[in-house]
């Protein structure tokens, strides 16, 4: 058990350096560098050799990786060549926002998505699950954008209930960003939690058609009994898997929904990143986005080595 | 296996696979259809009409520019129905042959790439168009081979996947005895094998390919102006969803309509062919 949980952790850092080449990799393939970015038109020549120089750009591709590989290993993300401050000091706060906005997403989403979809598994294609599936379905579907106005319609433009956009700033303090989080979180957790319940209802499903199911009714098993000792528990192993992969998504959905809403996180930055051409931010970004990716799927994983006992059996 | 009209016959027959049928017909011949139908130019702008109301001669209402919504919502989606459909295509080619190399080959080879693989998907796709971006400037072209190359890890996985069930098989076993190369075994003996699970997947990949370039449009970084797009009609509509509503309601109800029949189909299609589990999440 132990060593699979420490194999399982040393997967992840594997998979973290990997990430880290894959992010070098990608920007030095890429034509142009940090300095044709920031010099623009005038970056040719000796400004360009003396901007090289001054960045240390004029070294080779692995030594810069080396460099760059070290300091983060020391906390230090570089510096922003646009904003010419430490990318540590500008990311900082934003990637907690960014935190705040999917925790308050996925604390409302998962629990409501595992009650839909055992009361919807329970009684399938009944008029409860029809109507929960068909608005699933929807949710899921249609883009983030698109759902997003769709609330911004409702709660901001008609019941004048919140406002359309988050006004404060990145660094106002914690319980006034969950506050300003309700909208964006609730774009972010009808996709998430549409994807889970639909898990939730196959797998509830399923285990009832299994066999020891069958076994607890013959035996005269209480209904409710059968559902909450032995249908429920068995079904959600399945889903804790599907619950780390959506979050993981959601980190992606993160992007577009915060510059949607004007919410100071690390979405929103990289889109405005991208229009500086700050490429060391983006650099940045790219990577906090993949260890954030990582961290969640090992979490999930390890949880699920710890609730599933099948899955310590067998492993190559 | 079904043949071609036995599978559309069965999904016909599915209440929600006949709706999401209907719906994707009705796209497509739209937007084939969209320059004949099309009653005013959709890139004409008029000062003297901006912002009208839906009435006869704006059936939808008219811009910010005074350009008319209904000619723009119907070409609306030609764009990037095309781009979706060459990086699906894409996407399909070099993830199914990659995934299936990779499932015949086993062993370290396979191990390798698989981990490259894995570090690679852990960057959201956005950021990755959006590095290309930063360095290439936007292009409608170049977004084909990139949406391509980042939706094809996916698909790498799932042909991997579905090759893996077949490997062990004696007819696989039989084709490496007779000393055929492996890539005549990965076309002849195990592509005909998973095609019906590869091409729904396929399917539900144009579905997420879809909404990214609608996506992307939305954010600035996909369709150019002046051609119309649903993704940029909606972010360019946005801020004055109070004063002129159906400037926004129309490419919402375009997009929304087109993604859920692509579902619906997709669905029913599954079922048809009884391919039990779906890679339902689209990667990030």
């Amino acid at each position: 058990m132990l060593s699979l949980i420490v194999r399982r952790i040393a997967n992840s850092v594997f998979t973290l350096v990997l990430i880290s080449v894959v992010v070098f990799a990608g920007l030095e393939l890429m034509p142009g560098d940090a300095c044709t970015a920031y010099l623009g038109r005038e970056g040719k020549g000796a400004a360009l050799d003396a901007c090289r120089a001054r960045m240390g750009l004029d070294a080779s591709p692995a030594i810069r990786f080396g460099q760059w590989a070290s300091s983060i290993m020391s906390g230090d993300l570089g510096i922003s060549t646009q904003r010419d401050k430490p990318i540590t000091e500008i990311v900082g706060w934003r990637l907690r926002n960014t935190l705040v906005l999917s925790a308050v997403a996925a604390l409302v989403g998962i629990p409501l998505a595992v009650f839909l979809g055992i009361f919807a598994g329970l009684r399938h294609d009944g008029p409860f699950d029809l109507a929960a599936s068909g608005v699933a379905l929807v949710a899921m579907t249609i883009p983030e954008f698109v759902s997003a106005s769709l609330l911004i319609m409702v709660f901001a433009v008609g019941l004048e209930w919140t406002a359309g956009v988050v006004t404060i700033g990145y660094k106002a303090s914690l319980p006034e960003m969950a506050a300003a989080a309700v909208l964006p979180a609730l774009v972010l957790s009808m996709i998430l939690s549409a994807h889970i319940m639909r898990m939730v209802r196959a797998s509830v499903i399923d285990v009832f058609k299994s066999d020891f199911v069958l076994m607890a009714r013959l035996k005269g098993v209480p209904r409710q009994q059968i559902i909450w000792r032995h249908v429920v528990p068995n079904s959600l192993l399945p889903v804790i898997s599907v619950i780390g992969l959506t979050i993981a998504w959601m980190l992606g959905g993160v992007v577009i929904v915060e510059s949607i809403f004007n919410y100071p996180g690390l979405g929103r930055l990289a889109v405005d990143v991208v229009g500086d051409r700050d490429l060391p931010l983006v650099q940045a970004i790219a990577l906090l986005f993949g260890i954030t990716y990582v961290i969640t799927n090992m979490v999930t994983d390890i949880v699920a080595l710890m609730l599933n006992p099948r899955l310590r059996t067998y492993r190559a | 296996m079904k043949s071609g009209f036995a599978t559309l016959s069965a999904m016909l027959r599915q209440r929600s696979g006949a709706v999401g049928i209907v719906l994707v017909i009705v796209h497509l011949l739209i937007a084939l259809l969209a320059p004949i139908i099309i009653p005013h130019d959709a890139v004409a702008q008029d000062a003297a009409a901006i912002l009208e109301p839906p009435s006869f001669a704006h059936l939808f209402g008219t811009d910010r520019l005074g350009r008319d919504i209904f000619s723009r919502t119907l070409l609306g989606g030609r764009e990037a129905i095309v781009i979706s459909t060459l990086s699906t295509i894409c996407a399909m080619v070099w993830g199914c042959l990659l995934g299936i190399i990779l499932a015949l080959a086993g062993g370290r080879l396979d191990a390798c790439v698989m981990r490259v693989i894995d570090a690679m998907v852990a960057i959201p796709w956005i950021l990755l168009v959006m590095l290309f971006v930063a360095a290439l400037g936007s292009s409608t072209v170049a977004l084909i081979p990139l949406l391509g190359f980042s939706y094809g890890l996916s698909v790498i996985y799932l042909a991997r996947s579905a090759a893996l069930d077949f490997v062990a098989r004696d007819f696989v076993l039989a084709a490496q005895v007779r000393g055929e190369s492996r890539w005549t075994i990965a076309v002849t003996e195990l592509l005909p094998n998973i095609r019906d699970s590869l091409a729904v997947q396929g399917a539900m990949q144009w579905s997420w390919i879809f909404l990214a370039v609608s996506s992307l449009s939305f954010l600035g970084m996909g369709v150019a102006p002046p051609t119309p797009d649903w993704g940029q009609m909606i972010s360019d509509a946005r801020g004055i969803m109070r004063s002129a509503p159906w400037a926004v309601v129309w490419p919402m109800v375009f997009l929304s309509s087109l993604i859920i029949g692509v579902n619906l189909s997709v669905d029913a299609w599954a079922k048809v062919l009884s391919i039990g589990q779906l890679g339902r999440i689209p990667q990030p």
